[in-house]
């Protein structure tokens, strides 16, 4: 049982809800739909999980996925020990067994035949059949799926399969609005309010160069590592130079133009 | 004469006797002169002015130079030091002894604006060295020694120096100054243009050399600005500030973008770009926010005051969103002086002051100022603001009550105050105001204009522009080179099957090596689950960390993958006129070699599957670049393209670089890891509007290294005998001479097959 109390989430961790999507998951979870939550990078897609498995009160098993990530990666495998062979199982499996949330963390990083396992955990049959062991889990009635991708950066060979996509339900993750931007900055690191605005004006200054130079903005992620910073006692300009300029860009120009916008927000 | 003399104080007339001068103009004005001189000129100033008078006088030139020096050199003495007399009395000496006496007028009359640009003597003097030297080299001499005809460009550029000293550094001017020399020294007419600023070129050299910031340089910065901070983009459009003295013109925008200055210069502390950006910033902040108003009935003071109202709203508007943009306004609007109000007394209109001291005294809560008027609108401004963004039309009634409050008696005075009342981030606001009723300006002839230039159409396709490298300025020619790319004519397919025929005893030969080129290498991939192969490597770091205890890795096999071969080629022929003599040692000419060696390439290259182009040609001067298209990447090897390869012809000269930027462009373009360049040529790099050998062969190899930065390997293939000469200087170690032409069917695919194995 130890097992599965390591897996939860005892703090509760900030979330600020942009709209009704903290009502929407209870319902999925209440039914017990795959979830996928989708959106740019750092803004807030694995905190709201988080956030869900500590209001639910379920454990929560989080893999991040990677190009390397094999089928058994997920699903466990056979070790080699001095008496013989042990079976040791994957992520996937001790959710399933467990009763936890899986989260499958940039699921399109993983490579497509990989990813095809989670299948039969998702549908009505919410089974998980370990071929190599010759063993058939029935899923724990508590245990849900949970995938995350960022449609923005990934190339057109990452993508996922049609196949995939049905056997979820979708939510749609996008910057807060300016306002609740600000706000979650100030809550998350206690910045005062007037230069958290700040700082979200220069985040969306470089939010509107998408596509025209930058191929992702500041991140929420990113802006509340300046709040940080700024927080600790650095100095604003330097902050935002430093947590939220060099990071996104090699350009020179844009550099340039973001820098601009520090000087032109904070005077 | 007597009685006037006698008139003038003892003073003046010891003057005139020491000047000795008999010319009944310079009487009349050498008294007004005079007393200019004493004004700014000590007493051994003043007896260097008259001594160098005097021999200006007496150099038999007529009065006028005597004239133009009297009126300008106190100025130029005041400004750079009094020994400048002596250079300017000497300088035109020289000019007349060398038959540049029609000089010698421009260069007194343009002195003092010049010395004006240079501030000091040292700079003075270089200024007159290197019109010393750009007079020297474009005086032409018969025989050697003497200089027989006077420097056609001389007066001109005498006559734009002040001009060009304005734009330029010295430096630049040097630089431009050269550039006329260089190239137009052996055409009296377009010195002439070059010198007096009218051909394209001059201006496009002048753009080059301008200090400051270039808004081509920036457009991209700007742009990402706009995009950025205003959520706005539009065209950025350049005008020239260089030739408006008098109106300087404003950034405006309208429909079809925004208008900028082409260069600013750093200003009091601002950086050039930083200009740029606050330009940017009041004309997106007016299109945000600002909104047209109807104007007919309103006098031009109305709306001259409206419309500082009106940029007043906006910049507040913007410091609000973005309060750093306030300290660059601060810097860049002028500082109104107060005191001058008092000048209203003495007949001047004041009215532009009062209005810049509003606009201040809004943006700066600093500025000290006593104005009652302008204290109580300030504070009707900030009311208004208080209550939101208010409108365009709310604060055109503030500035109508301003006017109304405020007009004075000397308003309308002809005289009118500008000193620090002219905002330089700000635009001209043609985009507030509606007018209902058209004036009767407009142009109703308009439409005739847009005469359609029915030329006939010779090429094909639209002309590409490609720069050319010009070792004596290290610097590139703007678009020198024009382009044009055309189909080449068909002719007989079955030609070139023929040949193909005959050489075929060489082409199964050829076939042998071209198998082995063929993609063959195996390269292995590691760390497989499953593979076909145990890696052994892996498997004992696997079987380590198991006996270990740890998790060992699964990963122990490797499977093998084949390697494919990823060239794209591109062959450039050079059809000149060279080309149709006839072979050293055999009958046949070298076209008829090339044709058949080329044949038996892209056979070759076909059977092996890179994907090549073929490109030939040749040139009519710099406006007249051929690039003929015989087969593109995407054709395959079939009829069209033995149609036109049967019909190569040779003709005309060989610019090189041209024609190397332009195939470069296209293999540039292709997907492939390895990228090839083979340049069949039978001669140097020449052109007949090229005097200087070496240009062509230093554009060559620029290209040659622009082409390397693409990733693009040139490979030259030489049938020059003495290509040895120039060949390295342009390839380096990339290519071949042929010496033995006769046997080009056969090496060059040999030579293919070696480069790319």
């Amino acid at each position: 049982m130890d097992n599965k109390e390591q897996y939860k989430v005892h703090k509760e961790p900030f979330y600020q809800a942009q709209g009704d999507e903290v009502e929407l998951y209870e319902a999925a979870y209440a039914a017990r739909l795959p979830v996928m939550v989708k959106g740019p990078t750092g803004c807030g897609k694995s905190r709201f999980i988080e956030y869900m498995a500590w209001k639910l009160n379920k454990p929560l098993i989080t893999v991040a996925c990677n190009e390397d990530m094999t089928a058994s990666d997920l699903v466990g495998r056979y070790l080699l020990d001095a008496n013989g062979t042990r079976w040791l199982d994957g992520p996937l499996t001790t959710a399933a067994r467990i009763g936890a949330i899986c989260y499958l963390d940039e699921i399109v990083e993983a490579r497509q035949d990989t990813t095809v396992v989670i299948h039969p955990l998702t549908d009505h049959r919410r089974t998980l059949p370990l071929d190599k062991k010759g063993e058939l889990i029935e899923a724990h009635p508590d245990f849900q799926l949970v995938i995350s991708y960022n449609p923005g950066y990934q190339s057109l060979m990452k993508d996922l399969k049609q196949s995939t996509k049905q056997r979820f339900t979708g939510f749609e993750f996008d910057y807060p609005s300016a306002a609740l931007e600000a706000e979650i900055l100030s809550t998350e690191t206690g910045l005062d309010k007037a230069v958290a605005s700040k700082l979200v004006q220069i985040g969306q200054a470089a939010r509107n160069l998408k596509g025209h130079g930058l191929d992702e903005g500041i991140s929420t992620r990113l802006l509340v590592y300046a709040a940080t910073l700024i927080k600790n006692g650095v100095n604003a300009k330097a902050a935002c130079r430093m947590a939220l300029v060099r990071p996104i860009t090699d350009d020179a120009d844009i550099r340039d133009t973001l820098d601009h916008a520090i000087e032109a927000a904070f005077g | 004469m007597d009685s006037a003399i006698a008139e003038r104080n003892e003073e003046l007339e010891g003057y005139w006797t020491m000047l000795g001068c008999k010319f009944a103009q310079v009487e009349a004005v050498f008294e007004g002169c005079m007393t200019e001189a004493k004004a700014s000129l000590s007493k051994e100033g003043l007896n260097a002015y008259i001594e160098n008078a005097r021999f200006i006088g007496k150099m038999g030139r007529g009065a006028e130079p005597l004239l133009v020096y009297l009126e300008e050199a106190p100025s130029v003495a005041h400004l750079v030091g009094e020994q400048a007399l002596v250079d300017l009395r000497e300088f035109a000496h020289y000019m007349s002894t060398h038959t540049n006496f029609k000089a010698i007028v421009p260069f007194l009359q343009t002195s003092a604006a010049v010395a004006r640009r240079l501030h000091s003597r040292t700079v003075f003097t270089k200024y007159i060295e290197l019109v010393r030297d750009m007079m020297n080299r474009t005086s032409g001499s018969v025989h050697g020694h003497h200089t027989t005809f006077p420097s056609p460009g001389l007066p001109h550029l005498l006559k734009q120096a002040p001009n060009l000293l304005g734009a330029l550094s010295l430096e630049g001017f040097r630089n431009w100054v050269e550039y006329g020399i260089t190239y137009y020294n052996h055409h009296p007419e377009r010195q002439e243009e070059y010198f007096s600023l009218k051909s394209a070129d001059a201006i496009a050299v002048m753009q080059r050399e301008r200090h400051g910031t270039l808004l081509v340089d920036n457009e991209r910065k700007l742009d990402s600005y706009l995009r950025a901070l205003w959520e706005d983009h539009d065209y950025l459009v350049p005008y020239s500030v260089a030739f408006d003295d008098l109106r300087k013109p404003m950034p405006y925008f309208t429909g079809d973008g925004f208008r900028l200055p082409d260069v600013y210069d750093d200003m009091v502390g601002v950086k050039g770009i930083d200009r740029y950006r606050a330009a940017l910033a009041h004309m997106a902040a007016h299109r945000r926010w600002s909104q047209k108003m109807i104007v007919d009935n309103w006098s031009p003071f109305q709306r001259a005051s409206v419309e500082v109202f009106e940029d007043s709203r906006v910049d507040y508007l913007a410091c609000q969103r973005y309060p750093g943009l306030r300290k660059l306004f601060l810097a860049l609007h002028p500082i109104p002086k107060e005191e001058d109000l008092q000048l209203e007394e003495q007949g001047i209109s004041v009215f532009r002051l009062r209005l810049a001291m509003l606009s201040r005294a809004i943006l700066d809560p600093d500025y000290q100022y006593e104005n009652p008027h302008v204290r109580e609108f300030v504070g009707r401004f900030h009311d208004l603001m208080a209550t939101g963004e208010a409108t365009s039309a709310q604060m055109a009634s503030v500035a109508l009550s301003f006017i109304a409050r405020t007009r004075g008696q000397r308003d309308l005075s002809a005289k009118m105050y500008f000193d620090n009342t002219e905002v330089d981030y700000r635009d001209d606001n043609r985009h507030l105001w509606i007018y209902i009723e058209e004036s009767d300006e407009d142009e109703m002839f308009e439409h005739l204009d847009k005469r359609q230039n029915q030329d006939e159409e010779l090429h094909a396709l639209p002309p590409r522009h490609y720069p050319e490298w010009d070792y004596n300025a290290q610097n590139y020619r703007p678009d020198w080179a024009s382009v044009y790319e055309v189909l080449h004519p068909r002719g007989d397919a079955s030609k070139i099957d023929n040949l193909l025929l005959k050489h075929s005893k060489l082409a199964k030969r050829l076939k042998a090596m071209l198998e082995m080129l063929k993609p063959q290498n195996k390269v292995r991939i590691r760390y497989q689950e499953e593979g076909s192969e145990l890696d052994l490597d892996v498997a004992i770091r696997s079987l380590i960390d198991f006996k270990g205890g740890s998790s060992p890795d699964p990963r122990i096999n490797m499977s093998h993958r084949t390697d494919g071969r990823n060239i794209a080629v591109t062959l450039l022929l050079d059809l000149s006129q060279s080309l149709s003599e006839q072979a050293a040692g055999c009958n046949q000419t070298v076209l008829e070699l090339s044709q058949e060696a080329v044949s038996l390439l892209a056979w070759s290259i076909q059977q092996v599957g890179d994907t090549f182009a073929i490109g030939g040609f040749h040139s009519n001067t710099r406006h007249d670049v051929r690039y003929y298209h015989i087969k593109g990447f995407g054709e395959s090897w079939g009829t069209e393209v033995k149609a036109r390869l049967a019909k190569m012809e040779a003709g005309y000269s060989t610019r090189m670089g041209a024609a190397m930027r332009h195939a470069g462009h296209y293999l540039k373009t292709q997907q492939a890891d390895k990228k090839l360049l083979l340049i069949l040529t039978d001669g140097e790099p020449a052109d007949i509007d090229v005097h200087d050998p070496q240009l062509l062969i230093q554009d060559a190899r620029q290209a040659v290294n622009e082409l390397g930065q693409d990733g693009i390997y040139s490979y030259c293939i030489n049938l020059d005998p003495k290509a040895d000469e120039y060949v390295s200087d342009i390839f380096g170690k990339q290519y071949t001479v042929i010496d033995n032409i006769a046997r080009l069917p056969e090496q060059l695919p040999q030579l293919f097959i070696a480069l790319t194995k």
